[in-house]
């Protein structure tokens, strides 16, 4: 995904001036056509996240266009009080490119998983979350990027190259996508999650449910109509995410159904209020197995939840 | 001389354990593990005091590796000197293993912070020296720094906080192999000149060829370097060390050797 969205920017870049690339001595394999369109606006901070955030703030404020990347646990946790006022205070142009959210860095350990990003950045106004779930959409993003206004986080998983969406999309940011449409019981997974849930209601189907699967890619500002009209319509709600369950887009979705009295049954899968290493030491696929969030698992737990 | 020849000895083993351990589990990491290995070895054969029977001994000299991304060559280290069982090693970066591509704090196994994200373990040093200081204890608080790191400012903030407060039982090593994860540091952020960098904000340093035994025994006999002073020792490192094509190339950040690269550097490490 994070392939498509750099040669999708690289494109608008040779046009736009104004674009600007930082990143913080990581992501060495993908920035090398950037850097020739123009060594001047492709900029390697070194190892210094906070510093490359406000250096953004510093390029936006004097007209620039600007893409910061490293991966998610660097650039967002360890830079929240410059993204908080610099770039959300201050509503700046700056786009964070995360790479790497989750548990996918698996055997790296807790300091390269990022479970609480969505969470930090949630709670700053004027902050966009998006975390897109296939190709399609992260193609889409990367267009929509470009003119949008005010800070953007877009957050990137697992570098595998699903297909979700069949056909060609109509991709907004703050717009859900019906992926399909099913009966009774609604599926909302964001990001790296989109895929593994598509694959989940393959087994569901065979065991007779048909749920709906909606995209919610945007986790900020949420698409609250759609998730009001899902409230009417199914007695079963389910959010996906690779992210711990408080804060992110279980959270939000919460928020909005307990507003509105939904009073079907609801129920938030992710991590459960713990560090990745409680899952055990291992890969992406371990971790995920452990954390229930495999395609089977997800399907095994739907289950035994439409039963209750 | 008896001593250097048996240093010389482990750091070859050690080299050949890392190998084997990032081969394995196709790990990154592996230049940046070579550059560490004499510094290491010296360290825990010759300089800290660390109890193998009790590696949680209160007593103990604190070892930070502040570059969490070279815990290969602690893990090997720590197995070498018995402070963790060498099975350990066996299921490094493995599904349900123990130690990870990045270390978690353990004392019990010898890890003192976790670390991975750079810009901690100095300022995490200077608690500690601190503490050690309030209390008046014996022991001292090394932290192995990667020039890299120091792009990040909280170092720089560590640096001047532990001359304020006169830390002279807290030395930092700088493994200053000169490259970082996407080019030269001189073409990033040019650190130079460092030493002075160091000395201007209060601090003793001595800088030594980082794989030469001599010198590293040499410049840690006395610490601290001076009464009253935190201790720097910059140690001019080769990244890949040990294996001629791994030496000062920037892909052995990340890159794990292939079959063909192995027996070759396996070859090579003899």
């Amino acid at each position: 995904m994070r392939k498509v969205f750099f040669q999708t920017l690289e494109q608008y870049a040779k046009g736009n001036r104004d674009i600007f690339l930082l990143v913080a001595d990581l992501g060495v394999k993908f920035f090398q056509n950037f850097k020739k369109i123009d060594p001047q606006r492709f900029i390697n901070v070194g190892v210094a996240e906070s510093n490359m955030v406000d250096i953004a703030a510093g390029l936006a404020m004097s007209g620039k266009n600007v893409f910061c990347y490293s991966i998610t646990p660097f650039l967002i946790s360890k830079t929240v009080e410059q993204i908080k006022i610099d770039l959300c205070y201050n509503n700046l142009n700056v786009k964070l490119l995360g790479a790497g959210s989750g548990f996918i860095y698996g055997a790296e350990g807790v300091t390269h998983h990022a479970i609480e990003d969505i969470g930090l950045l949630r709670s700053l106004p004027n902050m966009t979350i998006v975390a897109p779930g296939d190709n399609k959409e992260a193609e889409a993003l990367a267009k929509a990027s470009i003119d949008y206004q005010g800070p953007l986080f877009i957050r990137f998983g697992r570098d595998i190259n699903p297909v979700v969406h069949a056909k060609d999309l109509q991709f907004k940011i703050g717009k859900g996508i019906i992926v399909e449409q099913g009966s009774n019981v609604c599926l909302m997974a964001t990001g790296t999650m989109l895929y593994p849930v598509k694959v989940a209601m393959e087994i569901l189907k065979e065991q007779g449910v048909h749920p709906t699967l909606i995209s919610l890619h945007t986790i900020k500002p949420l698409d609250v109509d759609l998730i009001k009209e899902c409230a009417g319509n199914y007695k079963n709600i389910f959010t996906i995410e690779e992210h711990n369950i408080i804060g992110g887009l279980g959270s939000a979705v919460a928020e909005v159904l307990a507003e509105i009295g939904y009073q079907g049954a609801f129920l938030r899968l992710g991590l459960a209020d713990k560090f990745s290493s409680e899952l055990g030491i291992g890969g992406p696929d371990y971790l995920l197995d452990k954390a229930g969030l495999t395609p089977q698992k997800i399907a095994e737990t739907i289950l035994e939840e439409i039963k209750k | 001389m008896e001593d250097k020849e048996k240093l010389r000895g482990i750091s070859k083993e050690i080299r050949q354990e890392i190998l084997e351990m990032i081969y394995r589990t196709k790990s990154p990491h592996i230049g940046c593990s070579f550059s560490m290995v004499e510094l290491l070895v010296t360290l825990y054969f010759k300089i800290l005091s660390v109890n193998s029977a009790n590696p949680a001994d209160p007593q103990r000299d604190r070892f930070l590796l502040s570059k969490g991304h070279g815990c290969p060559t602690l893990y090997a280290v720590l197995a070498k000197k018995g402070l963790i069982e060498k099975s350990l090693l066996e299921n490094f970066a493995k599904d349900g293993g123990i130690l990870e591509q990045h270390p978690s704090y353990n004392p019990k196994l010898g890890v003192e912070i976790t670390s991975g994200s750079l810009g901690h373990g100095l300022s995490i040093g200077a608690g500690m020296a601190l503490a050690g200081k309030y209390d008046k204890a014996p022991w001292r608080v090394f932290v192995f720094l990667g020039d890299g790191e120091l792009n990040e400012g909280t170092c720089w903030e560590a640096i001047m906080f532990s001359k304020q407060h006169n830390l002279d039982n807290l030395i930092a090593i700088v493994d200053h192999n000169k490259l970082q994860a996407m080019a030269k540091s001189s073409e990033i952020i040019n650190l130079e000149p460092l030493k002075q960098k160091w000395e201007t904000f209060g601090w003793s340093v001595k800088e030594v060829d980082g794989h030469n035994l001599e010198e590293i025994l040499t410049a840690l006999a006395k610490i601290p370097f001076e009464a009253g002073k935190p201790s720097c020792l910059i140690a001019h490192t080769i990244k890949g060390k040990g294996v001629s094509f791994m030496e000062n190339e920037p892909c052995w950040h990340d890159k794990f050797p292939g079959q063909e690269e192995y027996q070759k550097a396996k070859e090579e490490l003899k």
